[in-house]
């Protein structure tokens, strides 16, 4: 990271109990307790959450775009790992 | 008996008006950073705490309208009133000067007020009750953001503390006017409505200090104190900022969405 960088850091909130966080940007901060704040301010102005989770984005080590190929298309093939072909009977009702 | 009932209609509605105008004032200068902030998140984050100031002064003057009973709702209020009809206290007033300076001013303010609002949960008044339940949740918040910034400027690079330290100065003269007692203060505690100004001053110690401490500033005495917001006497910014608050509604009176 270049210097004089404030660090980038990914914001991550929960809207609800029992849902899980969810990723919805990133905000820049000097350390985690200022990128809290930023991300409160930036990320729950409408009353969006309920938790904050803010992670150094270099942290995060992502898939190499390169490799979508490889890494997903074989899936695509497969759509017998869809739990689509059982039928359910009536009486289980919503599963 | 002390109670909301035993003060006159006069003392709580200009006790009214100075809260308001402090909330007023402050919030229009911090609004002034949006568009000019250092970063876009605080860009996003001191115009939030306007809002919050802002809608604390919306609920407050429209209480003081109905408390004065002379048919001024909030907007006669906020912006059709002349300079020396404000009663706010002069660190609200005051240019932002740089970030430092703003976010200490903030800091202030917000370590008298949290204080006050956490006192009047337990107000003889009702109204006010209800405005301090929202507004300590605010306040607090307040105290967190501008502190956190306060130490980070003030034990940071050669030249933010610089500044914070400039910025300590600066504001000195300004604390003393917060906690300044007069009939109308001695009238709301009386009747239990709010605390005595003074009886804050340990409790805003006690939040401003460890954040100095942690911030590695020291403690200026101011050598003089600057006062006479309360009975509407400014300073020289206070024109200014009037002009353009109340730009609007001078020109197109009763303009609305």
């Amino acid at each position: 990271m270049p210097k004089n960088q404030i660090p980038l850091w990914e914001v991550f909130i929960r809207p609800r109990n029992g849902l899980a966080h969810k990723h919805c940007g990133s905000v820049h901060a000097a350390d985690e307790v200022m990128a809290l704040q930023a991300a409160r301010d930036v990320y729950t102005r409408r009353g969006e959450g309920t938790s904050i989770w803010v992670v150094p984005s270099s942290a995060i080590t992502a898939s190499d775009p390169e490799n979508k190929d490889e890494n997903f298309e074989p899936a695509l093939s497969k759509v017998y790992r869809h739990p689509t072909f059982y039928d359910i009977p009536d009486d289980v009702g919503h599963m | 008996m002390a109670g909301a009932d035993t003060i006159s209609r006069e003392e709580l509605a200009a006790f009214l008006l100075r809260l308001a105008d402090d909330h007023l004032i402050l919030g229009h200068r911090l609004s002034e950073w949006c568009g000019h902030a250092p970063m876009l998140e605080e860009d996003l984050a001191m115009p939030n705490m306007a809002l919050d100031l802002i809608g604390q002064a919306r609920v407050l003057y429209q209480y003081a309208g109905a408390v004065e009973g002379r048919g001024r709702d909030e907007d006669a209020l906020a912006y059709l009133r002349r300079e020396r009809e404000y009663t706010n206290c002069l660190m609200a007033e005051r240019e932002n000067g740089d970030f430092a300076h703003t976010m200490l001013r903030q800091l202030y303010f917000a370590a008298f007020m949290e204080p006050m609002w956490e006192t009047m949960l337990s107000s003889t008044d009702e109204t006010l009750r209800g405005i301090a339940g929202k507004a300590v949740k605010e306040v607090a918040y307040h105290i967190r953001h501008a502190g956190e910034w306060v130490v980070r400027l003030g034990d940071g690079t050669e030249e933010s503390t610089r500044r914070m330290k400039a910025a300590v100065e600066a504001l000195a003269p300004y604390v003393g006017e917060l906690f300044e007692s007069d009939d109308v203060t001695k009238a709301v505690a009386e009747a239990g409505i709010a605390p005595k100004p003074a009886s804050l001053r340990s409790r805003f110690d006690a939040i401003v200090g460890p954040i100095f401490a942690e911030a590695g500033l020291e403690w200026v005495e101011a050598p003089f104190t600057q006062t006479g917001g309360r009975r509407g006497l400014h300073g020289e910014a206070m024109g200014f900022l009037l002009a353009e608050l109340q730009f609007m509604q001078r020109s197109y009176p009763g303009a609305a969405w």
